[in-house]
This record gives structure tokens, sequence and C-alpha cells, in this order.
């Protein structure tokens, strides 16, 4: 049986409204974290995230200046001198098929539909911290593997073509983040 | 005995390229937080949570009211003025905040109104045709149900409130939108996303 050590971990979250600011921090503070840095809109919790450099950001979708959808795609810019590889949790009252489609485009990790339960956030870290996916890296994406499961009986057009693998070592990006600060 | 650090380092990344698409791998830089710990381990974080939340619970029917006064404050803006992208998104914004925060402070049904609010706002092809009052029914049904929640008969009758005002908005949505096929299939279209 796996636990996570929350006071090690550093959250960044970011909502217009106080009242599920405070919701959000009393549930990470109860699991243990320790370090937890609140923003109110998406263009502060930019700024914090780079600043910061957090382990995992909990974001509203809905804000003024720049909402939650607008923050996952600055902070999924591969060349950008931040960590561009954080997860992204959105939560969220939207909770249409299409607003999920487009907020996992938009490289979020995992996405919670409110009202929120301590239950579901902690379910949705869990799964950031032991199960991340890979990233893929297309001409119009960068984020984490929008696809989950594998499976055999898929019928539809192959999107991602195939070709040529060509393996590259390349320095961890989160490394230099941390080592920027 | 020194502490092993080698399991703290993050590694470099892999890069599997493709003919459209790079894999990019990174060994886990958050598995440092995980711990095995025995099956007999008691610690709840979930269980704690829930504690602290019930803790936060004697502020809740104050929250709501300011949320529900928020609302009601944007309506009358929009009463005043006019429907503009300003006075749009405030009351869409107020409707939506207590639809993703009412439940979780006690009201569910409070929540529920304000989801058919905010898909009025969303979908109607021309805010300024739809009825006042159908608007207007949403925001009062809010209220009562925020003032009136200590009466020990209120939570079926805001139930049933809530239901029915969905019922005229779809109604009046399916009928707005017929020529409005991607509308329509929002409209229509249950919600996916997972809540638990």
């Amino acid at each position: 049986m796996y636990r996570i050590d929350f006071n090690k971990l550093r959250f960044l979250i970011c909502d217009d409204n106080p009242h599920m600011r405070r919701i959000l921090r009393t549930l990470l503070h109860s699991f243990g974290a320790r370090e937890v840095y609140e923003a109110e809109d998406g263009a502060t919790a930019l700024e914090m995230y780079t600043h910061y450099v957090p382990d995992i950001v909990i974001t509203d979708w809905s804000m003024p200046i720049f909402d939650g959808l607008e923050l996952a795609q600055m902070i999924r810019q591969p060349e950008s001198k931040g960590n561009p590889y954080a997860p992204i949790i959105m939560l969220t009252g939207h909770s249409e098929k299409r607003r999920v489609t487009v907020a996992r485009d938009a490289g979020v990790t995992e996405f919670l539909a409110k009202p929120i339960s301590a239950k579901g956030l902690y379910q949705r870290i869990m799964n950031v911290v032991a199960n991340p996916r890979p990233f893929i890296k297309t001409k119009t994406y960068f984020g984490p593997d929008r696809r989950r499961n594998t499976t055999n009986t898929y019928i539809g057009p192959e999107r991602r073509g195939s070709g040529e693998v060509e393996i590259l070592q390349q320095p961890s990006l989160l490394e230099k983040a941390r080592s920027a600060i | 005995m020194a502490k092993d650090n080698s399991k703290d380092k993050p590694g470099s990344i892999e890069v599997k390229s493709f003919g459209t698409h790079h894999v990019i791998t990174q060994p886990n830089p958050l598995r440092k937080v995980l711990l095995r710990v025995p099956e007999s381990d008691l610690d709840d974080p979930v269980g704690r949570a829930e504690k602290a939340l019930a803790g936060l619970s004697g502020e809740f029917k104050e929250w709501m009211t300011i949320e529900a006064d928020r609302l009601s404050a944007a309506h009358a803006t929009v009463q005043r003025e006019g429907f503009n992208d300003k006075t749009r998104e405030e009351l869409f914004r107020a409707a939506h905040d207590i639809k993703g925060d009412a439940a979780t402070f006690g009201y569910p049904s409070a929540a529920a109104a304000a989801e058919s609010l905010c898909r009025i706002i969303e979908h109607a092809p021309d805010l300024g045709a739809v009825p006042p009052q159908l608007i207007a029914h949403h925001i009062n049904a809010v209220q009562a149900i925020v003032r009136n929640r200590t009466k020990l008969d209120t939570a079926v009758v805001a139930g049933v409130l809530s239901k029915q005002l969905r019922g005229i908005a779809d109604e009046f949505l399916t009928h707005a939108n017929r020529d409005r096929p991607e509308h329509l299939e929002a409209i229509l279209a249950p919600s996916i996303a997972p809540s638990e």
C-alpha cells in the first residue's frame, strides 16, 4: 500500500472564489501539505508558478484576466524557462464533454468536476504522483499523453504517424528549472 | 548510515521521435513523495480532510448567502443595463460559482438551479429574447433555497423547484436551438466528467 508524503509537495492553487480557495487549502493542509500557494487569477498564478516552481497545480477554469485553460496553455510551453511538465488538475464546474475535451487538449493532466470532495481530490493527486503519463509533443499539442488506455478494439483513423524512431537524451528540464531559482 | 540521495535526483528525459510526434518520458520527479506503508497503516488523510471540511461547515451558510447576494446583484445590473459582455459575464460567473460551490456548502438544489441558469446564459442564441421571468425565477429560487434552508420541509420543495426550473429552461433552450445542432448536442448531452 502506498501513501503520499504531502509535506514534501508544493501546491499552487488558482481560483478567483475565496471560499473555494479556503476549501482547497483546508483539504490540502489536512492531507498533510505545508506549502500551498494561492492565486486568484491566471496571470498571478503564472507569476507564482515561475517563482515557486510548484510540484502540482490545481486550477479553476473560469477566472478573470486569463482563465485556467490559458494558464494550462502557458505552462505547457516546451521551450519555456519554467517546468512545462508539472501536473495540472483542473477543478471546475464545467463538466460537459466538449469542455473536458478542450481542457485535455490544453494539456490538463486530470479533471475534477465540482462539487469537490476530499476523496476525489486525493485520488487525482495520487494519480498524478503515482501514475504520471509520458508527454506528447506534436505540431499542435504539448502535454500528457491523451491516451490513457490502449485498446485492440479501436477502429478509428490512426492520427499519429509512425516512422523512424530516434532516441535523444536531454538534461532534465525540471532540474534546470529548479536550479534557475 | 548515509542517506542514499540518488533516488531523489530527477533523471534525464528520454525523447522518442516518430514521424509526426515525440514521446517524452521523464523519470517520475514525484516518486520521492510516494511512501510504501504496511496494510495496517491507520493514517486516513481523506477522513482527516472530511473532518476538517465539516469543521468549516459553520461558515457555509454565510458563504452561501454572500454568493446568492452576488448573483442577485448581477441580475439587478442586467435588469438596469440589459445584457452586454460585462453584465452577461458577471451573471454567468456568479451563477457558475454557485453551481460549483453550493453542493459542497450543503445546498445541492441551489447548485442545480444555478446550473440551469448557466445553461440558459451559455446556450440561448439571443439573451435579449429570453423571457425575463425565466431568469428571474432562477435567481429567486436560489435566494429562496438559501434563505429557507433551515426549515425542515424545504429540502424536498427545493429539489422539486430546481428540477422544474431545469425542465422549463431545457424546453426553452431546445426550441431556441432547434437550428443549432452543436448547441442542441451540448444541451442534451449528459455530463461525462467523473466527480469521484
